[in-house]
C-alpha cells in the first residue's frame, strides 16, 4: 500500500520536504506505523516525531491520532500545533 | 454559509450586512475580527506569513461551523481567514454569526474562534528584526477550546 505524507510549517522546513510517498506491506496500518517508519530514519526525524514532541497528525484532512487506520491511497499530514486566527 | 480562505482583505461591514440581508428572522449578528499585532513575545513583528494546508483548511472550518450549528440556533455563518504575507494592523480573520437572539450569536462566534485557533490548519511565521520565527501554539488557546468539549474527562472520573 502507498501513502502520501505531507509536512507543514516548521517540520516542512526542518525536513526540507513538502511531501513524499511511502510504501507499506499489507492493506492497512495504524498511523503510528507511519510515524515509527519515519523516526527510524534518525535525526532530526527521531526527535521531531517523538511522542512528546507535540506535533499533530491528520489522515485524509481530518485530525487523527496514532491509532487512526491508514489505507492505500490515504493522505497523512504531520504538522506542529496550529496557530491560525 | 460562507467559508473563504483567501490572500485578499475583507470588509467586515459588507460581511455583516450580507449575514442579515433579506432575512427578517435575524435578530442578532455577532462578529469577530482578528488583526496582526506589531508585538509578540517581546519582539517587534514586521511581517506575518500564514501557511495553511489547502486540502484540509475549508474542510476543517466547515466541520467547526457544523459543530456550532448543532449546539446553537444559527441562521447564517461567515468565516474568512487570510493566508500569505500580512503586515501589522492587517485583518487576519473574520467570524460572523447571525441568529434570532444575541446569546446564540455571541456564544457561537466565540466557540468558532476558539476551535479555529486549535483545529484549523494554519501556521503563522513572524518576521522580526532578529529574523523569522514560527509562532508557538499557546496553552491558553488550548484551554479556551477545552471549555467547549461536551464531556470533561477529568470531571467524569
Amino acid at each position: 500500500m502507498k501513502v502520501k505524507v505531507l509536512y507543514f510549517a516548521r517540520l516542512r522546513e526542518l525536513f526540507n520536504l513538502e511531501s513524499e510517498v511511502l510504501e507499506f506491506p499489507g492493506e492497512q496500518v495504524y498511523a503510528a506505523a507511519v510515524i515509527d517508519f519515519l523516526r527510524k530514519r534518525g535525526e532530526p526525524w527521531a526527535t521531531e516525531l517523538g511522542l512528546d514532541a507535540g506535533n499533530r497528525m491528520a489522515v485524509n484532512q481530518t485530525l487523527a491520532g496514532i491509532v487512526t487506520p491508514v489505507k492505500d491511497g490515504d493522505e497523512v499530514a504531520i504538522f506542529p500545533p496550529v496557530t491560525g486566527g | 454559509m460562507k467559508i473563504l480562505v483567501s490572500e485578499s482583505d475583507f470588509d467586515a461591514g459588507t460581511e455583516i450586512s450580507a449575514l442579515h440581508a433579506g432575512q427578517p428572522r435575524v435578530g442578532a449578528v455577532a462578529s469577530f475580527v482578528g488583526l496582526v499585532r506589531d508585538l509578540n513575545e517581546g519582539s517587534d513583528v514586521t511581517t506575518l506569513t500564514l501557511e495553511h494546508y489547502p486540502a484540509m483548511t475549508a474542510k476543517s472550518l466547515q466541520a467547526i461551523v457544523d459543530e456550532a450549528a448543532k449546539r446553537w440556533l444559527l441562521l447564517d455563518v461567515t468565516v474568512i481567514h487570510r493566508v500569505g504575507r500580512l503586515l501589522p494592523m492587517d485583518r487576519i480573520v473574520f467570524v460572523g454569526v447571525a441568529s434570532m437572539h444575541r446569546s446564540d450569536a455571541f456564544v457561537a462566534c466565540e466557540f468558532i474562534m476558539d476551535y479555529l485557533k486549535t483545529r484549523a490548519p494554519f501556521w503563522k511565521k513572524e518576521g522580526t528584526p532578529d529574523g523569522n520565527r514560527w509562532v508557538e501554539a499557546r496553552l491558553s488557546d488550548e484551554k479556551a477550546a477545552d471549555r467547549w468539549h461536551p464531556v470533561d474527562v477529568a470531571a467524569a472520573e
